[in-house]
């Protein structure tokens, strides 16, 4: 690994008067400088880095070969999903007749990718078992908020103001209640029975006429199926709130079992998970919702909708609440999920599911052994241990998951859900072999070993990446996230 | 192995109740600190803020996690511990001795719905 155009920042490469350029002579009169107005005009350079093309390249190269992703290794990073994004996704959305579009042409133009976007809906609500999807938001926790105003704009509308506050089971997915918060509704907790599920007799009690409705993940964040669905669903329905169904864990329902038919009203899938789009630093996202028929007309605009004729249009609905993003999302993946359901198409689909739970299930069976699983049984697409069974030397789930790093694997999620101290998700996906999934189960044993034979190794780790362990107390009290405060040397103007 | 001091009262959200007179401190557990990992940011309430026995008037947050703080009992908020707004990690510390808030007691019978320190070491045992 060649450090040293990575060790150091662009900036701190820069020598004076460098430039990767050439310009030839601007004859240009520069009079019309003047006429910008005082305060516009810059009163000190900019102090970009002044380095030239070859300096660059081997940064920002030397850089991106630090990088971890799914292309370079097994990414087990529990309810994220991070699947492998098939190459022909790119080829299709780099495509210069999708590229070149712009979000102002007129609808006649555009067809084409009206069409994709028609199509991508019509193939999320199928999906799903709703009745009609938006693919506007532009990510899951935007998708929830989206959904979660959805709810709020159907009680508003039928006059009913007095349901202000959303239930969110405890081992929710922290984005639940602080979307309902940002969508100005009151979050009220729900327990998990010992069995990791939604405690049905908890629930009862908490239903009245002042609920808008109840945040669900099945299977949720332990990786287990809420099997009381239709008995919850039964029950918030009688009391007039509504389901909404957090798609982060779709990827194991994938054409076998469909939130719609569950009773769930809305809905959020997340692309960048399920529909194989690029995650995490490598975005954008996308997270559309769907509906069950009823709520349609409460979606927000801009729609997309088909004419009798055949054509495509953009379309606006009187009683939406409202828009909450420009134009129509994040198009370019929207394109990648359209590839990856036409790749998979309806046979193949239906394969996802089993062969990530499968995958899931043998990790789970395998480690158990080395790793204490508070909760047994099948699990869906992840699970979740609660550290080491043998705690005797004191190493943390952090040390295993940063130990993991030096063995060329990226760490699982750790510490969520809360339910337990030492948690510890692994969701390893449908896309890994039987030998990489053998590998990562020799070396997490391996750890699990050398967490007693020799602990000090294993709490000091890694030892053999990039940056050794970062101080997080320090990072996350004192961030410094610009040069300027690097050299301690605030900007001088406060624009 | 958690501190657990004799004198105090404990609820089972981790939090302590130390009784001077007629008023209380309240922090967290050094249970809670070990478990919450290092505390960067205590969200404090206002001095002269009433609150009930079971409701939340603030929140910890560590490099794990953020966790609400849950009163054990009710009162008047007579002083806030502002040395937490700069040095947070004097909870991890000492956890007993970083008080967070300290409270005239209206109802000291709430004092017999806690723990003491026998039944919260069982407690956190289980």
């Amino acid at each position: 690994m060649n450090n040293r155009y990575y060790g150091k920042l662009i900036f701190e490469l820069s020598k004076p008067g460098r430039v990767g350029y050439s310009l030839p002579y601007n004859h240009c009169d520069t009079h019309h400088l003047a006429e910008i107005p005082e305060q516009l005009k810059r009163k000190q350079a900019a102090k970009l880095p002044e380095v030239d093309e070859l300096t660059v390249v081997r940064h920002y190269t030397n850089m991106s070969n630090n990088n971890f992703g799914v292309d370079t290794g097994f990414y087990p990073l529990g309810s994220c999903t991070m699947k492998y994004n098939p190459k022909i996704n790119e080829e299709i959305c780099n495509l210069p007749e999708f590229t070149s579009l712009h979000p102002l042409q007129p609808d006649c133009t555009i067809q084409g990718a009206l069409e994709v976007y028609y199509n991508v809906q019509k193939s999320l609500a199928e999906i799903a078992g709703l009745s009609e999807f938006t693919l506007n938001p532009f990510a899951g926790a935007h998708g929830e908020l989206t959904g979660l105003m959805t709810m709020r704009t159907y009680h508003m509308k039928r006059g009913d103001l007095k349901r202000t506050k959303v239930i969110v089971p405890d081992s929710a997915h922290g984005t639940n209640p602080a979307s309902a918060a940002v969508c100005g509704l009151e979050v009220v907790e729900v327990k998990s029975t010992p069995e990791g599920t939604i405690d049905v007799d908890d629930l009862k009690p908490l239903l009245d006429d002042t609920i808008a409705g109840i945040m669900m993940t099945n299977p949720n964040t332990l990786g287990i199926f809420e099997k009381e669905i239709p008995e919850i669903a039964k029950l918030v329905h009688a009391c007039g709130g509504l389901l909404y169904y957090d798609g982060a864990n779709l990827n194991p329902l994938l054409g076998k079992c469909r939130p719609g038919d569950m009773g769930f009203d809305i809905m959020h899938i997340n692309l960048h998970k399920t529909f194989s789009t690029p995650h995490g630093g490598g975005g954008p996202g996308s997270g559309p919702i769907g509906v069950r028929a009823g709520l349609e007309e409460y979606l927000p605009n801009p729609r997309v909708r088909k004419t009798n004729e055949g054509k495509f249009m953009v379309d606006f609905d009187k009683n939406s609440l409202g828009s909450i993003s420009g134009f129509l999302g994040n198009f370019a993946v929207v394109l990648r999920a359209y590839a990856y359901i036409l790749t998979l198409g309806k046979e193949n689909v239906k394969m996802v599911g089993p062969l990530a739970t499968l995958n899931a299930n043998y990790v789970k069976e395998s480690l158990k052994s080395h790793y204490l699983l508070p909760i047994e049984g099948i699990c869906k697409h992840e699970f979740v241990f609660d550290g080491l069974i043998d705690k005797s030397t004191d190493v943390t789930t952090l040390d295993v998951a940063k130990r993991l790093l030096d063995y060329g694997f990226h760490a699982p999620t750790i510490y969520f859900p809360m339910l337990f101290h030492q948690a510890l998700m692994i969701e390893p996906t449908e896309n890994e072999s039987k030998e990489t999934l053998d590998e990562f189960i020799a070396i997490m044993k391996k750890i699990a070993e050398e967490a007693i034979s020799d602990p000090d190794n294993v709490k000091s780790a890694p030892h053999n990446t990039p940056v050794r362990r970062l101080d997080d107390t320090l990072a996350a009290k004192h961030p410094i996230v610009t040069y300027a405060e690097m050299l301690n040397d605030t900007p001088s103007d406060e624009a | 192995m958690s501190k657990v001091i004799e004198g105090l009262f404990y609820a089972e959200s981790h939090e302590f109740v130390k009784v001077e007179g007629d008023s209380a401190f309240i922090g967290i557990t050094d249970y809670a600190q070990n478990q919450l990992g290092n505390v960067v940011y205590v969200d404090l309430p206002e001095v002269g803020d009433e609150i009930a026995a079971g409701e939340e008037f603030g929140a910890v947050e560590s490099v794990k996690a953020a966790s609400d703080l849950i009163s054990p009992i009710s009162g008047t908020i007579e002083a806030i511990n502002e040395t937490l707004e700069d040095k947070p990690e004097s909870i991890n510390k000492d956890a007993f001795a970083s008080w967070i808030i300290q409270v005239k007691l209206s109802d000291k019978s709430e004092l017999s719905n806690l723990m003491d320190a026998a039944a919260y070491t069982k407690f956190i045992e289980e």
